[in-house]
């Protein structure tokens, strides 16, 4: 029995070691962060990079937020994806609808054309954008970005919406046509209910693309009022005129761990969409 | 009913603004980018017509040369590297870890939701050498060893840049793999089993095969995002030492924003278009003739 119980353990050895390996580069770099936002400038040239925090500076953090501008770029981040993130749900679960549950010639060609902007670079729209936002005068408003965002989110949002949309029989909404409503009620008060779930999954999706952007941010945001988190993360250390270690540790713990709190948060659902993707493609 | 499902109006209020936001922010610019590249000049100095010149010239830039070698050594590279690993990280929750890889899975998965800048940063740090010294010198310290400059140098730059987006992204393919693979029915692994097959010819001869669609697009997917790379290059390196690490999109960022040279801006970004095509025309094809020939 002992031995049998000894000779299981050594057989699963390797493989606990090897995820305990894998678990320690994953979380050890961010471990380390969050012990280096809680230390002094003297701590960081001078002491170990191994030792933890010898008298805990709170202080980098509200060093960060204020002299950092922390504040003013998260705010603009907040403004910028909060709206696109409502249009491209809004306007992205509609066009699933139209293009999947209605019936009509052509709607084949249109969501292909919808599939052919997944692949597209974003540099090939730039140059243009830049250009159409200058001469509308939108330069040195957060527009650009917004109205950037919604189109950069709305052909993967279609496609996905329409594969769910296809997997749900005609015949829910043939009944309440029947009963009356109007195929835009059927959409407000069956479709759009329906899919709450995959409309859940595709928002949080394209939360994350649009809060990590970087290349729209940068090309968009021509002062340093404008920028969103991170693009002025990316611009920190200009802000204290040398490196503030504990301050520019601080802000990073920011981002990251806000981004991982909002995923703990809503974990299961990232999981079971992804999944539930990867399958269907 | 046909009437009611096929209604012009409705059809128009629903699909309306997604397509006409679709069609003016990205297919209308798309061909005005097209159009660029027979131009010369910007949107403060005004256009010239050049014909083809900004194509010759991408042909004999060593710039573009140098870009787009970066560009496919680190797509071919970090491609590679990041769906075998995904892959194996796979396997091991599927076949060792079984029921319990949950936490495994969610805990491996933490630095896919992470931005790119903050994780950028992060690895700067990690792997300083001066004023501070990181704990990636510290390390090669106590073993004996000099501490090594990671961003002085192409090479060394090279490999903090793909380290770091393996640790970014192995998560996630490791999730979109583990997907597949868990549709694999148990019975028939069973059957494999009691017919005498290894751990190791088990994989190779039915997860292998079964996972082929899932493992396919999971290339096109990582083949797409690194011939597109940006954020991780920009936040971690610059593009430096020198324009050492430039890929095209950074090449192409410059050339456009800091030179004001759309019409050859443009130029670059349709090469990368291309590029990306070729490459999914290319992992397509050859998926096509081992199904064929199996």
């Amino acid at each position: 029995m002992a031995t049998a119980f000894v000779s299981r353990f050594a057989r699963q050895l390797p493989v606990r070691l090897l995820v305990l390996v894998l678990l320690v580069i994953v979380v050890y770099p961010l471990v380390w962060l969050l012990l280096g936002s809680f230390k002094t400038q003297d701590e960081f040239l001078n002491g170990s990079t191994w030792a933890l925090p010898q008298h805990w500076q709170f202080s980098n953090y509200s060093d960060a937020w204020t002299t950092g501008n922390l504040s003013t770029y998260v705010r603009n981040s907040v403004l910028t994806v909060g709206p696109a993130l409502a249009f491209i749900v809004l306007f992205g679960v509609a066009a699933g609808f139209a293009l999947e549950v209605m019936v009509w010639k052509g709607r084949n060609a249109v969501l292909l054309t919808f599939l052919l902007g997944i692949m597209v670079p974003g540099q090939m729209i730039l140059l243009p954008l830049f250009t159409s936002y200058f001469q509308l005068g939108l330069t040195g408003t957060l527009w650009p970005l917004i109205i950037t965002y919604t189109a950069i989110g709305l052909p993967l949002t279609v496609f996905m919406m329409a594969t769910y949309f296809r997997a749900i029989p005609r015949e829910i909404f043939e009944a309440a046509v029947l009963d009356g409503a109007s195929m835009l009620r059927a959409f407000f008060s069956i479709g759009f209910p329906m899919a709450r779930n995959a409309v859940f999954t595709v928002a949080l999706v394209q939360f994350f693309f649009l809060w990590n952007d970087l290349l729209i941010a940068l090309t968009f945001t021509n002062t340093s009022d404008l920028r969103t988190i991170q693009v002025g993360l990316l611009n920190f250390t200009g802000e204290f005129g040398q490196t503030e270690y504990g301050p520019l540790f601080a802000a990073i713990c920011i981002n990251v761990f806000g981004c991982l709190a909002l995923y703990l948060f809503l974990n299961q659902k990232v999981m079971k969409g992804l999944a539930g993707g990867a399958v269907k493609g | 009913m046909d009437r009611v499902l096929g209604d012009k109006k409705t059809i128009l209020m629903l699909l309306g603004p997604a397509l006409l936001v679709y069609t003016l922010v990205m297919l209308v610019p798309v061909l005005i980018s097209l159009g660029y590249t027979f131009f010369e000049g910007n949107a403060i100095t005004g256009f010239s017509f050049v014909g083809l010149d900004n194509i010759t010239r991408l042909f004999h830039d060593p710039d573009v040369r140098h870009a787009l070698w970066f560009t496919l050594k680190y797509a071919v590279i970090l491609t590679t590297l990041q769906v075998a690993l995904g892959y194996g990280m796979a396997i091991l929750y599927v076949f060792a870890l079984k029921r319990g890889s949950g936490v495994v899975r969610t805990l491996l998965f933490f630095p896919v939701v992470l931005p790119t800048v903050a994780v950028a940063l992060l690895f700067q740090k990690f792997f300083e050498i001066a004023p501070q010294t990181g704990p990636v010198n510290a390390i090669l310290n106590s073993l004996g060893f000099a501490s090594v400059d990671w961003f002085g140098d192409a090479g060394h730059a090279f490999v903090v840049l793909i380290l770091m987006d393996l640790w970014r992204s192995a998560g996630f393919y490791a999730v979109l793999l583990y997907a597949g693979l868990v549709d694999i029915p148990e019975e028939m692994l069973e059957a494999a089993r009691l017919e005498g097959a290894g751990t190791l010819q088990l994989i190779r001869h039915i997860v292998v095969p079964l996972s082929m669609p899932v493992l396919l697009s999971s290339l096109v997917f990582s083949i797409n995002g690194t011939l597109k790379v940006f954020d991780s290059v920009v936040a971690l390196t610059n593009g430096g030492p020198g324009s050492e690490t430039t890929p095209l999109t950074l090449y192409m960022f410059q050339t456009s924003f800091s030179y004001g040279e759309y019409g050859y801006g443009a130029s670059i970004a349709l090469m990368l278009t291309v590029l990306c095509l070729l490459f999914t025309i290319f992992v397509f094809r050859s998926s096509r003739r081992d199904v064929t020939e199996s």
